[in-house]
């Protein structure tokens, strides 16, 4: 049985802040497929389209059948676990400062068998669920886990190692004026985070739900401004050391396309607040977040964008919108990458329209601002890189996949 | 008569005999700005972005980008700001002939009033009253309101409640009696706005912007230091940055006290 995670003591000032290192993270052009489904939390590998044969590791051609039409594929994950073994030396310098190591061989019932690392409260002969996890370097490993949930499971070392567990990590919730802020304050309080900032832009303006915000266990308010860079260094000057994971929860959702918007007094808002604000807080906390991404128990973990699902493809109706959520899009990737260094992990949360004032006039359905906090936390303590919330963003995810120019002129009708 | 010696004025700010008080507030990102409903326009607060600081960016100069609205911290109100402005001559900032920008200050003080009622409203008795201690007040003068408003900060300075903001402000009337009565410079207060908080419930809303930019007068809100100034006998410098078409802009304002050193 896993033990319980502990509460990280107060870090000792006189001890070095270990630099965060990356497992081995080379991969074929064809085994980022793995990675993608990872990066989504599927569990997909290759199926031969001639022979159906299900393929590991990943290959260009069929071993039965050589055929190359080999394309990724949802398969059922359950296996059973057939050796394993515990590392306990390593030149590999990541996991030399993590050892003991276990892994061990899965034979899928899908077929082929798979090295994965293992759950603490697995056992050799017992049936699992495999799992394909981004790892700190940003590939994909797979994870064997226990076939039913045990207690405190997600504390186990080497799963933690994968997944961005709020509990007993620092939070910062970057717009606590939303209703999405403050949704997302109450869920990482709830997932055991050890302590809320919130930010708090024009503190002399009152705002909704505010007495509710300040009532949250363990919600701390500061003042940050994500469209003042002066702002934002402050703030990051002041919290940045101890923020594990920061939420990036600046809304600024107006309708219009180009044409209709009188000006750009608007457009500047919407990028100040988005695209700016995004960039402002990438350069005033990411330097110590990808400083601290081994940092012990609560090592920086993650930095969470929130993003339009028209993000991906231009929803006219909320045209400029669109185009600055594709360009916070954009920077996010690049961030991604930015902070891989240092292991830490970019979470993309997509969604369509929210059950908020802003989309009033749009029917429903709708994402509620709870259910897209839960499923904010959710990712994180799975460890993802990209999550669809609720049925419009998961639709266009689909749609996207077979026809994004079908989407296009349907979304512009 | 002989031409005004301005040797003598410089000599008497050098010595202290004219003081010179800053009216200005400190021009800064949290320093709040007007706040309209959110679907309409709004005014851009003051925002600052450094180019370089002794750094790669420039190794031997600090300078910064700067950006905000004409209506940012203290600022100057051209009449075209209002639509009963439009279409005067010379309405903009950079049209405004120079000589306006010095002009004779009477300082109201409604400090104690303002102090038990947020949103209490200047009235032409007020004035009447105040011009029995203290003589009729000279045509184009400034008429700066002393609500000690500028001495709150935050929430308390904007005090915005459910029904908005909530400071005090001129009462369409004694607007107008300014305007027509005594040839009014323009009006300066302390809180956000020349007019009360509540003033768009007032008939013609916003009375001050109304009345005194479709006369061609002129606004200075976000002031400071009031309270150092005497009822009469201070000048004002305030001129606007010369814009383009300008509506208004952030300026430094300078208030001119002589001081008799007993």
């Amino acid at each position: 049985m896993t033990r319980p995670l502990q509460r990280p003591k107060r870090k000792d000032p006189l001890k070095k802040t270990r630099v965060p290192l990356l497992p081995q993270g080379v991969r074929s052009r064809t085994a980022l497929g793995l990675t993608a489904a990872a990066a989504e939390g599927r569990f997909r590998l290759q199926v031969c389209a001639d022979c159906a044969a299900v393929i590991y590791p990943p290959r260009d051609a069929c071993p039965r059948c050589l055929s190359a039409r080999l394309p990724f594929r949802d398969v059922d994950n359950r296996g059973t676990l057939l050796a394993e073994t515990t590392i306990r030396t390593s030149t590999d310098v990541y996991f030399r400062e993590r050892m003991p190591w276990r892994i061990g061989t899965v034979q899928l019932d899908a077929g082929p068998s798979i090295v994965a690392h293992l759950h603490g409260d697995l056992r050799e002969g017992e049936r699992t669920r495999l799992q394909l996890k981004i790892d700190k370097s940003g590939q994909a490993i797979a994870m064997a886990l226990p076939a039913e949930d045990t207690p405190n499971m997600a504390d186990d070392p080497q799963w933690r190692e994968l997944t961005c567990d709020p509990k007993f990590r620092r939070v910062l919730i970057t717009d606590g004026r939303t209703a999405v802020g403050q949704a997302l304050a109450e869920a990482v309080s709830e997932a055991g985070a050890s302590v809320i900032f919130v930010g708090v832009a024009d503190p002399w303006k009152p705002f909704p739900g505010e007495g509710r915000l300040r009532k949250i266990e363990r919600v701390e308010i500061v003042a940050l401004d994500l469209t003042d860079t002066i702002s934002v260094n402050e703030c990051a000057g002041e919290f940045a050391p101890r923020v594990d994971i920061l939420i990036n929860t600046a809304e600024y959702v107006r309708t219009g396309g180009l044409i209709d918007r009188k000006g750009l007094t608007v457009a500047r808002e919407e990028l100040e607040m988005r695209y700016f604000g995004l960039t402002r807080l990438a350069q005033a906390f990411g330097p110590v977040l990808r400083a601290r991404g081994a940092d012990g128990v609560n090592s920086a973990a993650a930095f969470v964008n929130l993003l339009s699902v028209y993000a991906l493809v231009n929803w006219p109706a909320y045209g400029a919108f669109s185009a600055t959520e594709a360009a916070c899009l954009s920077a996010a990737q690049s961030l991604r990458a930015e902070l891989r260094q240092g292991g830490v992990k970019v979470l993309n949360a997509f969604f369509g329209p929210l059950e908020t004032e802003w989309y009033q006039a749009v029917p429903p359905p709708k994402v509620a601002p709870s259910a897209l906090a839960r499923a904010v936390v959710r990712a994180l303590q799975q460890g993802l890189e990209d999550v669809f919330v609720g049925d419009i963003a998961e639709d266009i995810r689909a749609r996207l996949a077979v026809d994004p120019k079908a989407l296009e002129r349907e979304l512009g009708s | 008569m002989g031409a005004p010696d301005l040797l003598a004025f410089a000599g008497a700010v050098a010595a202290g005999d004219i003081e010179v008080v800053d009216l200005t507030h400190t021009l800064s990102p949290d320093f709040p700005t007007i706040v309209m409903p959110p679907e309409l326009g709004q005014c851009a607060p003051f925002r600052m972005e450094e180019v370089s600081r002794y750094d790669e960016r420039g190794s031997a100069w600090y300078w910064n980008n700067i950006s905000m609205g004409e209506h940012t911290g203290t600022h100057f109100d051209a009449p075209v700001h209002w639509i009963s402005g439009k279409d005067l001559a010379n309405n903009s900032v950079d049209t405004i002939p120079a000589a306006n920008f010095i002009a004779p200050a009477a300082v109201i003080d409604i400090s104690r009033q303002s102090a038990a009622n947020a949103d209490y409203e200047l009235t032409v008795a007020d004035v009447t009253a105040w011009e029995k201690q203290h003589g009729r007040i000279p045509p184009r003068s400034w008429v700066l309101l002393r609500t000690d408003w500028s001495k709150k900060i935050g929430r308390d300075y904007v005090n915005m409640r459910e029904d908005g903001q909530h400071t005090p402000g001129p009462c369409p009337e004694v607007v107008r009696f300014l305007v027509e009565e005594r040839d009014l410079h323009g009006l300066g207060t302390e809180t956000i706005g020349t007019d009360a908080g509540q003033a768009f419930h007032f008939n013609p809303p916003y009375p001050a912007h109304y009345y005194m930019h479709g006369k061609g007068r002129y606004g200075l809100q976000c002031l400071a230091n009031l309270d150092l100034l005497p009822p009469t006998g201070a000048v004002i410098v305030a001129a606007p940055l010369k814009i383009r078409r300008g509506s208004g802009s952030p300026l430094r304002v300078l208030a001119l006290v002589p001081r008799s050193h007993a």
